[in-house]
């Protein structure tokens, strides 16, 4: 009895060192906010983590995927309970998080010798007011895809490097009846065509506000990017669905072979090249985005997000270690098939590079002429205002002019 | 043990559940009452508040956009429970009447309300799908369009679409209540109408309806409230689109509360949204109950 007795009073105390032992190695826990859509997939940002947590015994970190469209809300809702440490944000929403102290202001943490090597679009996609809100992470803007079988039977040799050119082989294109609607575009009432509009607006060089921050989008460049939009349906080259359309329609409309051009972010060529998922393996070019006659070369929104710390965390550091770790170059390096390193020297790395020369090639030329959407503290109410005139526009209810005038009053009153 | 004791002890026992529902419904609605009246925004840092009154309701009466979106909630609750009414009644009349694999049939009148909301919201999305939808291949292969269409880019036919997804949806709750309460009809009754000569419609309208009404009632007020507050289906199948022809109320409250960060006038929003659909449910109680008088 004495020996039972002894022998459990010994197992009980093994138990406790033990537990002492685990709960003491593995008592910090971060919770990071992703999301499920384009860019890396949820696979790659949980073997990205688990990496970090082989190196970093003490830190565990707690995963979570949401829609593209719960981001911004989970991080607001999430200030009265401090849920969040990390969180992965959009370009569009730094000044707001900066203004309502969403995030943490990180300028005394960023490494001054990364700065140079980092692209500069990539830098703006996390700073307000010249601060830093976290580093940049995923680095994307949209393309132009192209089917290259059907421009070969239309008869051209190249795609088309402006708006206007990619009109003219458009309506060769419908003309040869090669198919219905040549281009398709995710032009549905969603941040996705603000973005599409964006691209727009930098190739006709136009603007969305002055220096003072007042709206200039409905004359000039901003202008002629809608009435062009506009033009396209009407003329029956946009495929008309694409007012109801977000990235994975056009991707799907441009993989069944039934699209000529497409404008998408960068997750859909490799997608275009899964038998699994594409009619077209073979047949699809990538390049920057078109300019316009009399306007820019090239076209390119900034699409980028950033991985910020909530100003709620008390684990800031452990969190810094963990966004560090998921923007170093070599992980990013290693996993650039779904999304391209914000590391300059990364492009000449064949690891990077093999099997999407392609898409180095355009990233090369697009990156360096990302255009942003407005910088301004009320972008999400901006946006809302801008969805509707562009749809109003795109469904033919009123003039592009008359849309956008009646956008920029709109606008014009959320200071 | 006098009756007094009784009513003590009763309250005693009753005490932790009123705790609980105070606590989780009672708490929430009078702070957010109280929220409505302020100019709180939700922001990480702790603004002064301060109480403005009435001015977020005001806001929101004077605001167009609330305006239009109220008239579009009423299109979508009206049409929405008048084609559940029907549906309901009529699957419910037919599940009354004995025949093989009828409980087969019942069990199949689960499915669409066993789905979670945004599945349903999907799948039909698919079905929609202007190039790829089945829809548009049943209604080109039976002859009754010429070619594919699209269904939630037309401002005109979107929200109607968002209500046939919806009417499927819920429409068996009708059904499965209105079944329970035919059920409970004594058939003597209509026996005896039918010695006397009354019709089937008849039969329908003094016997079957009257004695119906009052489950339906219930189910009028429950999906009423439902029907007010609409907003998953419609964010996942045009958020709100096209050119916001689609923007229920609840996307005014989202919006005030999320887009624009006015914790103040977004619960000021809400507010008036239940207050809707109280005055709706009173509408309905009242017409029914002047019916059953009839």
């Amino acid at each position: 009895m004495k020996k039972m007795y002894k022998a459990f009073s010994g197992a009980i105390g093994m138990g406790l060192v033990l537990t002492g032992l685990a709960l003491g190695q593995g008592n910090t826990t971060l919770n990071a906010l992703f999301m499920k859509q384009a860019a890396y997939s949820e696979e790659d940002v949980q073997n990205m983590t688990a990496e970090f947590e082989k190196a970093n015994p003490s830190i565990k970190v707690n995963l979570e995927f949401v829609p593209y469209e719960s981001l911004r809300d989970k991080t607001i809702a999430a200030q009265a309970s401090g849920g969040y440490d990390v969180v992965l944000f959009d370009t569009i929403w730094p000044a707001e998080y900066a203004k309502n102290g969403f995030l943490l202001d990180v300028s005394s943490r960023i490494n001054k010798a990364d700065q140079n090597k980092i692209f500069t679009g990539a830098w703006s996609t996390v700073q307000s007011k010249g601060k830093y809100y976290g580093m940049p992470w995923i680095l994307d803007t949209k393309y132009l895809f192209y089917n290259t079988e059907i421009l070969e039977k239309a008869g051209f040799k190249n795609p088309p490097r402006t708006f206007q050119e990619l009109m003219t082989q458009a309506e060769v294109i419908k003309q040869k009846n090669l198919v219905q609607y040549p281009l398709v575009s995710s032009w549905s009432q969603s941040e996705a065509l603000v973005a599409d509009y964006t691209s727009y607006v930098a190739a006709f060089k136009g603007r969305f506000v002055d220096t003072s921050d007042r709206p200039v989008f409905q004359n000039g460049g901003g202008l002629k990017a809608l009435e062009w939009m506009v033009d396209s349906v009407k003329k029956g080259l946009s495929n008309p669905n694409s007012r109801e359309y977000a990235e994975e329609d056009v991707r799907r409309v441009f993989s069944s072979g039934q699209a000529a051009f497409a404008l998408n972010w960068t997750y859909m060529y490799n997608l275009t090249q899964d038998p699994a998922e594409s009619k077209v393996v073979g047949k699809v070019g990538i390049v920057p985005a078109p300019g316009a006659v009399g306007g820019a070369a090239v076209s390119a929104v900034n699409g980028s997000m950033g991985l910020g710390i909530t100003r709620t965390s008390k684990l800031a550091n452990e969190a810094w270690k963990f966004i560090n770790h998921l923007t170093s170059q070599k992980v990013q390096n290693r996993y650039a098939k779904n999304s391209l390193p914000i590391w300059k020297t990364s492009y000449a790395d064949p690891i990077v590079s093999k099997g999407q020369e392609a898409v180095i090639k355009a990233a090369n030329i697009s990156i360096g002429a990302m255009y942003s959407r407005p910088t301004v503290v009320r972008y999400a109410e901006w946006s809302n205002v801008l969805q509707k005139a562009l749809q109003e526009a795109l469904l033919g209810k009123t003039t592009a002019k008359a849309a956008l005038a009646d956008a920029a009053k709109q606008v014009a009153t959320l200071k | 043990m006098t009756q007094q004791t009784d009513k003590k002890t009763a309250w005693w026992m009753l005490a932790p559940l009123l705790l609980i529902v105070l606590g989780a419904i009672g708490y929430p609605l009078i702070r957010t009452l109280l929220l409505s009246f302020t100019n709180a925004r939700l922001t990480g840092y702790s603004d002064p508040i301060q109480f403005v009154w009435l001015e977020n309701y005001w806001q929101a009466i004077t605001n167009s956009a609330f305006r239009e979106s109220a008239g579009r909630t009423t299109y979508f609750v009206l049409v929405n429970i008048g084609l559940e009414l029907l549906l309901g009644v009529l699957v419910a009349l037919l599940l009354n009447q004995a025949f093989r694999g009828r409980a087969i049939v019942r069990a199949l009148l689960i499915i669409p309300l066993a789905l979670p909301t945004v599945v349903s919201a999907i799948m039909w999305r698919w079905i929609y799908n202007p190039e790829f939808g089945v829809l548009n291949a049943l209604l080109t292969q039976l002859g009754l369009l010429g070619q594919y269409r699209s269904y939630l880019g037309e401002p005109d036919l979107a929200m109607n679409m968002i209500i046939l997804a919806d009417v499927w949806k819920n429409y068996p709750i009708v059904a499965l209540v209105a079944l329970s309460a035919l059920q409970l009809i004594p058939k003597e009754l209509f026996e005896a109408a039918a010695m006397d000569g009354a019709s089937a419609w008849t039969r329908f309208w003094r016997i079957t309806l009257p004695s119906i009404i009052p489950a339906l009632t219930v189910v009028i007020v429950l999906r009423t409230i439902e029907a007010v507050k609409v907003f998953d289906i419609i964010f996942v199948m045009t958020k709100g689109g096209p050119a916001s022809s689609t923007r229920t109320l609840s996307f005014e409250v989202y919006q005030e509360a999320f887009s624009s960060l006015k914790a103040g006038s977004g619960a000021a929003y809400s507010y008036l949204v239940v207050l809707i659909s109280a005055v709706l449910i009173f509408l309905y109680i009242w017409l029914l109950r002047r019916q059953e008088r009839q």
